[in-house]
């Protein structure tokens, strides 16, 4: 069912990117389409109600039922590359705003 | 009309990837996946836990299994914070000033502060093999320390140099132990320390180090950002 939620946060993102002309709102709207895919992701890896984090002590613990260790470190991959992207994409937001003295992209058509 | 045209798109799109997901059998129901079907099985055998040695099954995945992937990634966010030093950073530089004076309690309760942050942070990066956590949230949390002083004293500069230094050092050590691999083993970042037991603090070879390696990277790349943010021109 959380993958529902995750795909409606995906085309919410989606949605933001096609209405919005301000420029740190079309980078919010690109967080809230990455959160879904994140979110998306760790759930494809849920497994049932009595697994636990795959987190082992000894040999002995691995007939247990894990979580899928795989999409979490898919997903601890791609965060810290959407802390980057954000980053640049801000840091572009700022340069803009110093040149146009707006973030608004009608304000900056008419400007040009 | 920009507004229907794009709800129109967003339902539609919304609607082939849900009708997509429901009618494969390869992309089974929430909470009923078998993981010996998958490959995440192959990472959960005892011979490949045994042969990395680390208790956290995400760490073994992430720094033991696909290291050269987690290079990568590193050097992604690497070029990352070049990118915004590219875009913000002048020749001279001042930082931002706030809008309120700090007072002496803040000085010193953010100091305190500090001192938490970075114990935590250490500890977090230092258990990665272990327990939740690791290099990369260390890393952020080292960065938010770096945060903390800049919002909390206006005269707070961060030593920029020492950062860039900090970084090139840790990257440079990480391809050199990945190197080693290729002399005392037979692939690039293989493991060549003793594995030792798992759970135990030294244990899981080289992932500890590469994992203090990668936390220290993340950690002053995010400060170099942070820092990036917060100065601007100096206005003469």
């Amino acid at each position: 069912m959380i993958q529902y939620a995750s795909i409606f946060l995906f085309v919410l993102g989606l949605y933001g990117l096609f209405i919005n002309k301000n420029v740190i709102k079309l980078i919010v709207s690109l967080n809230v389409m990455e959160i879904g895919l994140f979110i998306f992701i760790i759930s494809i890896g849920y497994v049932g109600d009595n697994a636990i984090a795959p987190i082992i002590s000894n040999t002995q613990d691995l007939g247990l039922i894990y979580v899928d260790p795989l999409p979490q470190a898919l997903v601890l991959t791609a965060i810290v590359i959407g802390v980057g992207t954000t980053a640049l994409a801000l840091a572009i937001a700022k340069s803009i705003y110093n040149t146009y003295q707006t973030f608004d992209l009608d304000e900056m058509e008419e400007s040009a | 009309m920009r507004k229907l045209f794009g709800l129109a798109i967003t339902f539609a799109l919304g609607l082939v990837i849900i009708l997509a997901l429901n009618n494969t059998v390869n992309f089974p129901a929430f909470g009923e996946v078998n993981l010996s079907e998958r490959i995440s099985g192959a990472y959960l055998s005892e011979d490949n836990v045994e042969e990395v040695g680390s208790a956290n099954l995400v760490t073994s995945i992430v720094i033991g299994f696909r290291t050269f992937d987690t290079l990568g990634e590193v050097t992604v966010l690497f070029i990352s914070s070049l990118g915004v030093a590219f875009i913000l950073g002048r020749k001279k530089q001042k930082r931002m000033n706030l809008n309120f004076k700090p007072n002496f309690m803040l000085r010193v309760g953010s100091n305190i502060l500090l001192a938490i942050i970075l114990v935590t942070s250490f500890y977090i990066i230092l258990h990665g093999h272990l327990s939740p956590g690791g290099g990369f949230p260390g890393g952020a949390m080292i960065a938010s320390s770096v945060l903390l002083l800049y919002l909390a004293d206006d005269r707070f500069r961060s030593n920029i140099k020492g950062f860039k230094l900090l970084e090139g050092f840790a990257g440079s050590l990480f391809v050199i132990i990945g190197l080693l691999g290729l002399v005392f083993a037979t692939a690039f970042f293989a493991n060549y320390l003793p594995t030792g037991t798992i759970g135990n603090f030294l244990s899981a070879g080289i992932i500890p180090i590469i994992y203090v390696l990668i936390g220290l990277k993340v950690g002053s790349e995010i400060a170099g950002i942070i820092d990036n943010f917060l100065t601007e021109e100096e206005r003469a």
